[in-house]
């Protein structure tokens, strides 16, 4: 029997604001425990909230962005449940009227197909403390920095069949929203993690299995091996006779598995309701006009405008898309060179491979773009050949500051184009090696390489590779 | 159906309140007694009734995301049962 | 000089202006009056004495420089112990919040101070404001000072017996359900619940935060209008804080009811209701018609359902907002327990009282799954039924008249072996914490065996003006506010 694999997403995101969602206090990451509280995300009596603009602005943003109808009146309501890492021991969140219902995305797999995934609805909420485990004793540490950091929480219908689908939506979602410049969504940090609900069922069945609901795992790798655990687990209990049991369980990425989290869990029964200290909200159809209209390219957006205006391929065109910084950096040199094909090629080719041999991320990359269209042109001009311009690549990668023009001027590395001076070199090469021409005439014509490269070495590279072609052919074919 | 008991037990378990079984019956004939009084709002007709959990009808009561100084850790852990220099303590959380 | 204990806060305020007494002597005079009466009287918590002596000494200075021009600055005032003072201990009278002492004040706690008045103490109340006689307090029941085998009433028992008992001068008191009214009618004094929204609740420990709202408890109307325009105000920390303009109540007070129409419910004069108090509160109306009220009957036919209302709301608010504490972050932390689960049961258990964990059980069960619509929902719905109603009365009528509470202050453990009988005794007053109304209790006579009794003034949301103006007018005509305690306490 085959088995279909069900898959939906909670996916939480931090939003990028300065100051939490309902106080002052700072959301920036990484601070001593308990050192960004204040009485109202402390927790403390007798404190109220306050609803911070940008969160809302924020949430709206990303509720257009995965073409969700945005609900013009909402409110906060109470989700109540008793954990150290939540102060109030209700987590302000939307449960009756969140901002935004039925949405749709379309985001494209790693092995390049297109796929829908539908979305029930985003709410806005806060984000809970951090518990520090003692490695000793049976205590834990509660940190309430993160509390009260602002939140919003993607539902999905269960719209995914594998973790390559899993992985293309959430690729789509990290870039989206890094687009938007509303959240750093750094996964290692916490700011955007899934919980992943997973059954399976037989193969043609439109009857959905029970599910298993794996939280807060926050990295792809550990999404994708926990889908493929799980989906695994299911699949092997159901052949062996047995039930999947409905229940939350923990993905111990270390161990490669997850656990039952079968502690005594208390009633689930999180008794939703109003929340009394916030007013509703009404959103404007001029904020909702305003903000659709500020909305920048997004990615997918620019995926399909780099492959029909630039004739990219798909999947370049989705490498340099995948990361704003990376699309800023070719459309602002693209521009000022008039060149995309070539600058691409380029981003593609060397500067990939760079990134990757420093580990260097698109945000930290330090490329002038003015710097960087010189050099395409002082390529395409043929004024460096290529073997010169992989080093000279190699300078504006490392640099800000570098100059193209100057470093080319002063290092003397214009490429030569003097026939003459190529011929006499070559001449040279030819006759110093009275053997290696024997070995060509007598049909191992893998030795002009050979005659290619000394050339070249003696022309310190900088050479017109075609013209040293021609005339070491030329050359060879005479020479008695 | 459940049972009153059950109920009386199940939203303590919710509400961590402990009730030993003295405690337990007397919750179940008072809180009877109230839900009984309360239902008497099962009689009155609120079909088409908005709820209502704001009697004024303001909206949109927010403040500019601008950062303030948190409070000292002192002042925030200064209340605690059980702490450390920089955070409470609790029971482990998980095993 | 009269004693200052007879005083009014505002004569008390002119008498430190004038120079006839500093405010520390006043304080000092507050101190001696607890120390003296409150054993018998059970209406402080906590005593701030060195404190509000030096914080005196300061705002007497500031006084003669001109600096602050309140007519209360320099007056002592207390405070019931859910309002949170920076430095000051506040325990909701509960054994759970332990030593609890806020890192910061709540806004109404700062008004008093930048108004120079001085905070001599915290006031004892019932557990959470949860209950109607005070009772229910972890340090005892507050003890009605015109005779101590009675009620203070509650929540705001505390605050209602210490003006009463001349042991404060007046005070600050909060009300969810007719927690300031109710016991200012028991005890004599007058109470005003404001506006849903008119005060800032920021720092006030929530018990059903869309009904709870902060007001003065004093011995008379003209003190409550002059601390109502302290407290009153728009404040960014409290979203329901409503952001509008008070007048100046104290000016506007003199109105008079003359062309005033005032509505007297039929339903509150039938069954349950005790003959003394009918006849009190119809004479009170009586007077308000001779100073030119239109006083005329109108009609509440949803009197019966505004307890259940209320008592379904308020619990499942005070449900989620009392589950913070958990033996955690503050108060108080079981011994005994093994595991996070137990450490909340036992901490929880051992810290409320009986009525509190009854509420919080009941809420609990109204916002549980497969109860939620049946309760919680359905309650909202009636809410809404309720605060319309009010609505079209007021599009007639200027205010509504009636009593305060069905009878006079019951006997201490009375009411406490009857739930349902205490939750009724809320039955006049929920309603403007459901419609959020301003509401006002004065006194306006005695029983039969001299108990207080009080008459309720409700006017319409933001309706202060007109409601105090009546009251105002009614206590220009009779002297029952100003009757104090008899025998030893006087
Ligand atoms: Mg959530
Ligand atoms: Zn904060």
């Amino acid at each position: 029997m085959t088995w279909e694999t069900v898959i939906g997403l909670e996916v939480h995101v931090e939003l990028a604001t300065k100051s939490k969602i309902f106080c002052g206090c700072s959301t920036e990451f990484g601070g001593a425990p308990n050192t960004h509280c204040c009485p109202v995300c402390a927790g403390m009596p007798g404190t109220l909230p306050v609803l911070n603009k940008k969160v809302l602005e924020y949430a709206l943003v990303a509720g257009i962005a995965l073409g969700c109808k945005i609900n013009r009146y909402n409110k906060f309501d109470r989700k109540n449940y008793f954990y150290p890492d939540l102060p109030k021991a209700y987590q302000i969140s939307q449960l009756y009227l969140p901002f935004a219902r039925d949405g749709r995305v379309e985001y494209v797999t790693r092995s390049g197909q297109k796929k829908v995934a539908r979305i029930r609805e985003i709410h806005m909420e806060e984000d809970a403390g951090k518990l520090i485990h003692s490695p000793y004793g049976d205590v834990s540490y509660p940190d309430f920095n993160r509390c009260g950091v602002p939140l919003i929480e993607i539902v999905s219908e269960p719209d995914f069949r594998d973790s390559e689908e899993v992985l293309g939506y959430l690729m789509w979602l990290k870039s989206t929203f890094e687009y938007l410049g509303i959240s750093d969504v750094r996964m290692e940090e916490g700011s955007m993690r899934a919980d992943i609900n997973l059954s399976v069922r037989p193969g043609g069945s439109d009857r959905f299995g029970v599910r298993t609901e794996m939280k807060n795992i926050n990295s792809f790798k550990a999404i994708e091996r926990a889908i493929i655990d799980e989906s695994k687990r299911q699949i092997e209990l159901l052949e062996a006779g047995g039930r999947v049991i409905q229940e939350t369980r923990k993905w111990d990425d270390n161990k490669g598995r997850s656990f039952s989290m079968r502690t005594k869990e208390n009633a689930q029964d999180y008794r939703y309701f109003p929340e009394p200290n916030i007013p509703p909200i009404l959103i404007s159809e001029e904020l909702l006009r305003t903000l659709a209209e500020r909305q920048p390219e997004l990615a997918h957006e620019k995926r399909e405008r780099y492959i029909r205006e630039y004739g990219l391929s798909d999947y370049d065109a989705g490498l340099l898309t995948e990361k704003k910084a990376l699309a800023e950096l070719f459309e602002r040199t693209a521009d000022l060179c008039s060149d995309p094909k070539e600058t691409a090629n380029w981003m593609l080719g060397d500067m990939m491979y760079l990134m990757n041999r420093d580990s260097v991320t698109a945000e930290e990359l330090n490329i002038d773009p003015a710097q960087f269209a010189d050099f395409v042109i002082a390529v395409r001009n043929g004024i460096i050949n290529r073997t010169v311009a992989k080093s000279v690549f190699e300078k504006i990668f490392a640099s800000h500051d570098f100059n193209v023009a100057k470093y080319i001027e002063e290092n003397n590395l214009r490429q030569i184009d003097d026939a003459g001076r190529i011929r006499r070199i070559a001449s040279e090469v030819i006759a110093e090696n009275p053997k290696t021409v024997a070995q060509y005439k007598s049909g191992k014509t893998k030795v002009f390489a050979f005659f290619i490269g000394q050339t070249m070495r003696r022309l310190q590279g900088k050479a017109n590779p075609s013209l040293v072609n021609e005339i070491v052919t030329e050359l060879l074919n005479h020479a008695d | 159906m459940r049972t009153a008991k059950e109920i009386v037990e199940y939203v303590a378990e919710l509400s961590r309140i402990k009730l030993d079984e003295d405690e337990t019956e007397k919750m179940i004939k008072e809180l009877g007694e109230v839900i009984e009084y309360m239902d008497i709002l099962q009689g009155l007709d609120t079909e088409g009734v908005e709820p209502m959990s704001h009697v004024f009808p303001i909206t949109n009561v927010m403040r500019e995301d601008e950062v303030t100084p948190s409070f000292e850790r002192e002042d925030i852990l200064r209340n605690a049962p059980e702490r450390t220099d920089e955070t409470l303590v609790v029971p482990k959380t998980i095993e | 000089m009269e004693d200052i204990l007879n005083m009014t806060a505002l004569e008390l305020g002119s008498a430190i202006k004038r120079g006839e007494i500093s405010s520390p002597e006043a304080v000092a005079r507050v101190f001696d009056a607890i120390e003296t009466k409150d054993k018998a009287i059970n209406a402080y918590i906590t005593l701030n004495r060195d404190q509000a002596l030096e914080r005196a000494a300061v705002v007497q200075q500031k006084i003669e420089r001109d600096e602050l021009t309140s007519p209360l600055a320099g007056v002592p005032v207390a405070i019931k112990d859910n309002i949170c003072t920076k430095g000051i201990k506040t325990t909701c009278a509960s054994k759970i919040l332990g030593d609890f002492t806020p890192p910061y004040s709540a806004t109404v706690t700062q008004k008093l101070e930048t108004a120079g008045m001085v905070i001599c103490g915290k006031l004892n109340m019932d557990e959470f404001a949860m209950g109607s006689t005070n009772e229910t307090s972890y340090y005892g029941p507050v003890k009605n000072p015109f005779d101590t085998s009675r009620v203070s009433g509650g929540s705001s028992g505390g605050a209602a017996a210490a003006v009463a008992a001349r042991e404060a001068v007046c005070a600050l008191g909060s009300d969810t359900g007719g927690s300031i009214r109710q016991p200012a009618s028991y005890c004599g004094v007058t109470g005003l619940k404001p506006t849903y929204g008119a005060v800032s609740r920021y720092g006030l420990i929530a018990y059903a935060s869309s009904l709870d709202q902060i007001g003065p408890v004093a011995r008379d109307v003209a003190d409550c209008a002059a601390i109502l325009g302290i407290i009153c105000g728009h404040d960014p920390a409290d979203s329901t804080s409503l952001d509008i303009s008070h007048p100046d109540y104290t000016a506007v007070l003199d109105g008079g009811v003359r062309g005033m129409k005032i509505g007297l419910p039929r339903e509150c004069f039938e069954a349950g209701l005790d003959s003394d108090v009918a006849d009190r509160v119809r004479a009170a109306a009586d007077t308000l018609r001779g100073a030119g009220a239109v006083v005329e009957e109108v009609s509440l036919p949803l009197l019966d359902y505004v307890v259940p209302t209320y008592c379904i709301i308020a619990s499942a608010e005070a449900s989620s907002n009392l589950s913070c504490f958990d033996g955690i972050k503050y108060g108080m932390r079981s011994r005994n327990y093994d595991g996070l689960t137990d450490l909340y049961n036992a901490t929880r258990s051992e810290g409320f009282g009986d009525e509190v964990k009854k509420r919080i059980l009941l809420g609990t069960f109204v916002l549980s799954s497969g109860y939620y619509d049946a309760y919680y929902r359905r309650a909202l719905q009636v809410k809404a039924l309720i605060k319309n109603h009010f609505d079209a009365i007021f599009e007639k009528y200027d205010l509504i008249v009636c009593p305060t509470s069905p009878t006079t202050a019951p006997r201490l453990g009375e009411s406490l072996s009857d739930p349902l009988k205490m939750y009724l005794s809320d039955i006049f007053t929920a309603s403007a914490n459901i419609a959020g109304l301003p509401g006002l209790s004065v006194p306006c006579g005695f029983d039969r065996v001299g108990l207080p009794v009080g008459m309720q003034i409700i006017g319409q949301r933001l309706g202060e003006v007109k409601v105090l103006s009546a009251g105002y007018a009614y206590q220009q005509l009779t002297s029952y506010h100003k009757t104090a305690p008899g025998g030893d306490l006087r």
